[in-house]
């Protein structure tokens, strides 16, 4: 048996260094391939940035491409601008409270309703959970108008509050079915001896849950960032000073061939947070996509 | 331990409360606390304004309710042009979108799947999801402009049109005297001539920095017997000079092709200018002749397609969300793949599959769920999809490249301010989603 084994692994080696080799070079088309795709996908935003950093008259006349003959014209002066104007700075300012007050909201008010669904008992429970997931279908230009004329009568149009809680109104359904699944799953035997040593509900649900349910929050926590630091459609409908950065530069958009040394790095700004929040939490986004594929 | 398991066992679990235990009726008020926040926002967030726009969408124009039109408001939906465009729009986007995205997330899953720097390429097509819809219409304008020396595409397009269809050397020039007429887009010389004779082709309209390289002082060639000479000339020096006659300070121009035809029009010799504008036809035969400039002289330079033109909008769009979503696709499919049974693959390729067979006879029938969740929500998606087209397409051909949400929402709040015609529009698209997504969630429920 000791003098089999070696001789099998012997052979097996020496295939596999052989195809090794056959397969580096099969490969090779397939790497070039993957290259250009890659260089094509990088290009309009590698393009953005380029854009946003030479100066409008540079731009008038040639492309983003001239920076590889003229590397001196790049210049930082566009960004220095934008950091003196103060709208800008306004609509940044507004976009963080939003997309923060909305995330915060829709995790602290969608664990609650999870943990409700998933571990205290009512009466009617599962109908009215069924009926939550049902709200999933309600496309958001179902609430614009009404909506529209409802914080008009209250008075709070054009406020953070009332764009805040539009999103977290619509973020609702999927956070609550999100957690309420990944809460059922936690063990219940904890949940049991949590109960028998006679913890409060709002003590299992903060010691408890949140803390177990912390890879779901997260995904949770940063599809909601995202989604509302990216969104337009909510903030231009009721905002109109309150403006976050989309609405800000959306503004600015009638005058797309004069103003795109604002336009540009304006633009690049808004989308540097989400890439870094991206980057820093990748592992949760892919999590996050992949459970809210339904959305 | 021993204990823990038997507490699992469901009698046992439901004998004596331990005494510290709220009863029945405290539970129930903890359930209505801990759902309280999220059922007040629902309802009156989501639930009241559904039933609203409903009710609404039967209604006039303005007013908290307006007065009853019946259905009207939805037949405007398909009697409007601007409805109707938004309508068919979407219906191009429905046909096209979902089916690309999932074929592209499905090839490049399939194509990284055994590269060793898959990630390095992921992350690259995964990172137009992270930025907005909106910033990504900024970014593919700059792309898209028209004008090839702005905008990529259209320098792009021209490098390949030059290759194929090259613009010509003098593509502004204009005949000098009136000896030489327009013709079929060339210049041609009236005057006859024979062998022996000279051809006096002069031009002008050509900007300094137009005039071909290497182009040096004109030279009027003198006669010879049995050939037909020439000069092609920038007719033109600083002060004017005199039409017609080549005189110092004008330059020739190199690199122009003369024809020399029959008067019949048929081509007996072609040739090209030096660089002080001279040719040279030798040897021809006797007989009257008509020199002329062909007109690929004057082919107009590239001037870039019109992405964001009336025509072109929507393909743009298109491509331009493909761009965005084709890495959700790539992701979603990749866990697929990464989740198929190993041993499948290996028994087929063990059998002597090719690769393409193990492709389209195991891997696609496996991945059918994956990819028909991706196919869902990119329908999903497309129908409900505004931020790009408002940001992507210039408010000038806004109209033609209309989608149903763009379409409520210019209705809504975009000037008009008609809520009646607008909740109609949301509800149409609200029915459009309903069965969609409510296959989604059945599969769903199913897997969970």
């Amino acid at each position: 048996m000791a003098a089999a084994a070696p001789s099998i692994e012997l052979p097996g080696r020496r295939e596999s260094a052989a195809a090794k080799i056959l397969r580096a070079t099969a490969k090779a088309p397939l790497h070039l391939v993957l290259v250009v795709v890659g260089a094509l996908w990088i290009v309009p935003t590698f393009g953005l940035f380029i854009t946003s950093i030479l100066p409008a008259q540079d731009l008038a006349s040639k492309g983003w491409w001239q920076i590889v003959s003229h590397p001196s014209a790049a210049t930082w002066s566009n960004y220095n601008a934008l950091f003196h104007n103060q709208g800008l700075l306004n609509a940044l300012k507004t976009t963080a409270y939003i997309a923060v007050g909305n995330t915060l909201l829709v995790v602290i008010i969608g664990a609650m309703a999870g943990y409700a669904f998933a571990w205290l008992e009512f009466p009617g429970r599962d109908w009215l959970f069924v009926g939550v997931i049902g709200l999933l279908v309600v496309p958001l230009q179902m609430a614009l108008i009404p909506m529209f004329r409802l914080y008009d009568t209250f008075g709070i149009f054009d406020t953070v509050l009332s764009i805040i809680l539009f999103h977290v109104a619509f973020g609702l359904p999927f956070a609550i079915f999100l957690l309420r699944n990944f809460f059922v799953g936690i063990p219940k035997d904890i949940m049991e001896s949590a109960r028998i040593d006679g913890a409060s509900e709002i003590k299992i649900f903060l010691r408890l849950i949140l803390p177990l349910g912390l890879p779901a929050i997260a995904s949770l926590a940063i599809f909601q960032f995202l989604w509302t630091w990216n969104d337009l459609i909510v903030a231009l409908t009721f905002g109109q000073n309150v403006q976050p950065i989309t609405v800000w530069i959306f503004g600015q958009l009638r005058e797309f061939g004069t103003s795109i040394d604002v336009i540009a790095p304006a633009s690049f700004i808004s989308l540097v947070v989400p890439l870094c929040v991206f980057f820093a939490f990748q592992r949760y986004f892919v999590q996050g996509l992949l459970a809210g594929s339904v959305k | 331990m021993s204990a823990g398991e038997v507490t699992a066992e469901p009698p046992l679990a439901a004998a004596p409360p331990p005494s510290g235990e709220p009863g029945r009726f405290g539970r129930y008020a903890a359930g209505a606390v801990f759902l309280a926040p999220a059922l007040f926002l629902l309802v009156v967030w989501m639930v009241y304004p559904a039933v609203y726009t409903i009710v609404r969408s039967f209604f006039g124009q303005s007013g908290y309710l307006g007065h009853w039109v019946g259905i009207a408001n939805y037949k405007r939906l398909f009697t409007t042009a601007t409805l109707t465009t938004a309508i068919k729009n979407n219906a191009i986007w429905v046909a096209v979108v979902p089916a690309l995205v999932t074929a592209i997330g499905l090839i490049f899953a399939v194509l990284t799947e055994r590269v060793r720097w898959a990630v390095a390429f992921k992350t690259v097509v995964f990172l137009p999801m992270a930025i907005s819809a909106f910033a990504t219409g900024v970014t593919w304008r700059i792309m898209y402009q028209q004008d090839p020396g702005l905008g990529a595409i259209n320098a792009l397009s021209r490098s390949v049109a030059d290759a194929f269809n090259p613009s010509g050397v003098l593509s502004n020039a204009l005949p000098s005297t009136p000896a030489l007429q327009a013709k079929g887009g060339g210049l041609v010389l009236k005057t006859p001539l024979a062998p022996g004779g000279v051809a006096l082709l002069g031009v002008t309209g050509i900007a300094p920095r137009d005039v071909p390289k290497g182009a040096v002082q004109a030279v009027r060639p003198a006669p010879k017997p049995g050939d037909v000479v020439g000069t092609v000339w920038r007719d033109f020096k600083p002060g004017g000079g005199k039409p017609g006659v080549v005189e110092k300070g004008e330059l020739g121009l190199p690199g122009v092709t003369v024809d020399l035809r029959t008067t019949a029009g048929k081509v007996v010799k072609s040739t090209k200018t030096k660089a002080d504008g001279t040719f040279d036809f030798r040897n021809v035969a006797a007989g009257s002749y008509r020199a002329d400039i062909g007109a690929q002289t004057f082919a107009k330079p590239f001037g870039g397609f019109s992405w964001l033109g009336p025509r072109l909008i929507t393909p743009s769009l298109l491509i331009a969300y493909i761009w965005i979503w084709a890495g959700f696709s790539m992701v979603v499919i990749g866990a697929g793949l990464a989740a198929m049974p190993r041993e499948v693959l290996e028994a087929a390729r063990t059998d002597g599959a090719t690769e393409w067979q193990v492709f389209r006879r195991v891997t696609v029938p496996l991945l059918a769920p994956v990819l028909s969740v991706v196919f869902i929500t990119m329908i999903i998606n497309v129908l409900k999809v505004f931020d790009l087209v408002i940001s992507l397409a210039p408010e000038s051909t806004q109209a033609n490249a209309n989608v149903i949400a763009l379409a409520m929402w210019r209705t809504a709040f975009g000037g008009v301010n008609d809520f009646g015609t607008g909740s109609a529009i949301a509800v149409f698209l609200f029915l459009l989603v309903i069965p969609v997504l409510a296959l989604n969630i059945r599969r769903f429920k199913r897997e969970v």
